[in-house]
């Protein structure tokens, strides 16, 4: 394995918990941070990082994280703006090298990538996977 | 000047309907469709129904031309995204966010929003103003204890408010170093009047602290 890496999950729902399991299961330190405490418990025993009940939009959260010596950040909840303010917060206070948000509505993705967070549109992803997929039957067929 | 507000509840409301009647070319953005159209019935405003946190409903709003966007929805992120977007994507020069949480004040400033307020905040402030808490600061004890500097402020009717530094009988051992007044600050001499929410340096000993905080401040100290 390469270099362990201390990563920051927000939001335990199925995208957050997958990201975090996986991570922990390559060996890195995770902490996942989600409001709901049934959420947090369903992780699945593959994951052996920590878990921290509370807002993460809240920067005393973040520090209790440990936020300024992760090397990564990922807002993964199922809130645009949620993500967005969380990612900001731990790229300009905590100086987090590496922020990354989840962010549904194309229309706010071009200014964040500006903005230094490093944003993932499943809507974009799914749109061109589609658009991939009829691309390529249609030349199939041809 | 056209000013935006983004919210759905009374204060939103109430804010557009001033600047509509102080002259300013004011349109709102609600999330509720009902609300959204009775607003625009009794404010006869630009009232447009949507989410003030998405790009499009930014702009079908006409936030390119606004001078000023206040946003005032209920959760402090919604708020950080408006205000952001307005900035960043439509060059809104000044933005206005209200803030639930009130470490969010600076937070929002360092990410760009020129204004943040925090209703919790203000609400202390005003309440301490009221009671005169916290009128004095315990800033240093020096030597021992031998020493100590405090600020106070002359807060309502403080016997020293119009006083000349020199008519207050002071006792000996005891010093007003300095005056902060409007945001300036004064070496004060003997002719120095002091004023209404003057903050006044003061160094003391422990024999005469309470002397001369009663003498500035009368019965509340």
């Amino acid at each position: 394995m390469t270099v362990a890496l201390y990563v920051i999950v927000v939001g335990c729902g199925r995208l957050g918990a997958l990201v975090a399991t996986r991570l922990s299961q390559e060996g890195h330190s995770v902490v996942i941070i989600d409001l709901t405490e049934t959420k947090l418990a369903k992780l699945s025993a593959d994951f052996s990082g920590y878990r921290i009940q509370n807002d993460a939009t809240e920067v005393e959260v973040l520090q209790q994280a440990k936020a300024e010596r992760a090397d990564i950040l990922i807002a993964a909840t199922n809130n645009d703006n949620v993500n967005l303010m969380v990612a900001q917060i731990a790229k300009v206070i905590f100086h987090v090298p590496h922020v990354m948000a989840r962010v549904f509505n194309p229309a706010r993705e071009a200014i964040y990538q500006e903005l230094g967070i490093q944003v993932i549109c499943p809507t974009k992803l799914s749109a061109e996977r589609f658009l991939q997929a009829i691309h390529t039957s249609t030349t199939d067929q041809a | 000047m056209k000013v935006l507000i983004i919210g759905s509840d009374k204060t939103s409301y109430y804010l557009t309907r001033r600047f509509i009647a102080k002259g300013y070319h004011a349109v709102m953005i609600t999330r509720d469709a009902q609300q959204g159209r009775q607003l625009a019935r009794k404010l006869q405003a630009l009232v447009v129904v949507g989410d003030g946190t998405d790009p499009l409903v930014l702009d079908e709003a006409g936030v390119r031309q606004c001078a000023i966007v206040v946003a005032l929805l209920p959760h402090d992120h919604d708020n950080l995204i408006a205000c952001q977007l307005a900035k960043e994507m439509f060059g809104v020069p000044r933005t206005v966010a209200l803030v639930h949480d009130p470490e969010n004040e600076e937070v929002f400033r360092q990410l760009g929003v020129s204004v943040a307020v925090s209703v919790a905040r203000l609400l202390v402030q005003v309440i301490e103003e009221q009671i005169g808490y916290e009128a004095i600061i315990n800033l240093a004890e020096l030597a021992q204890g031998q020493l100590a500097i405090t600020e106070v402020v002359l807060l309502g009717d403080a016997p020293a408010i119009g006083q000349h530094l020199r008519d207050l009988a002071l006792p000996d051992n005891a010093l007003v170093a300095a005056v902060i007044r409007d945001d300036g600050a004064i070496i004060p001499r003997g002719e120095t009047q002091l004023q209404l929410n003057d903050h006044l340096l003061l160094v003391t000993r422990p024999d005469n602290h309470g002397i001369v905080l009663s003498i500035l401040m009368g019965a509340t100290a």
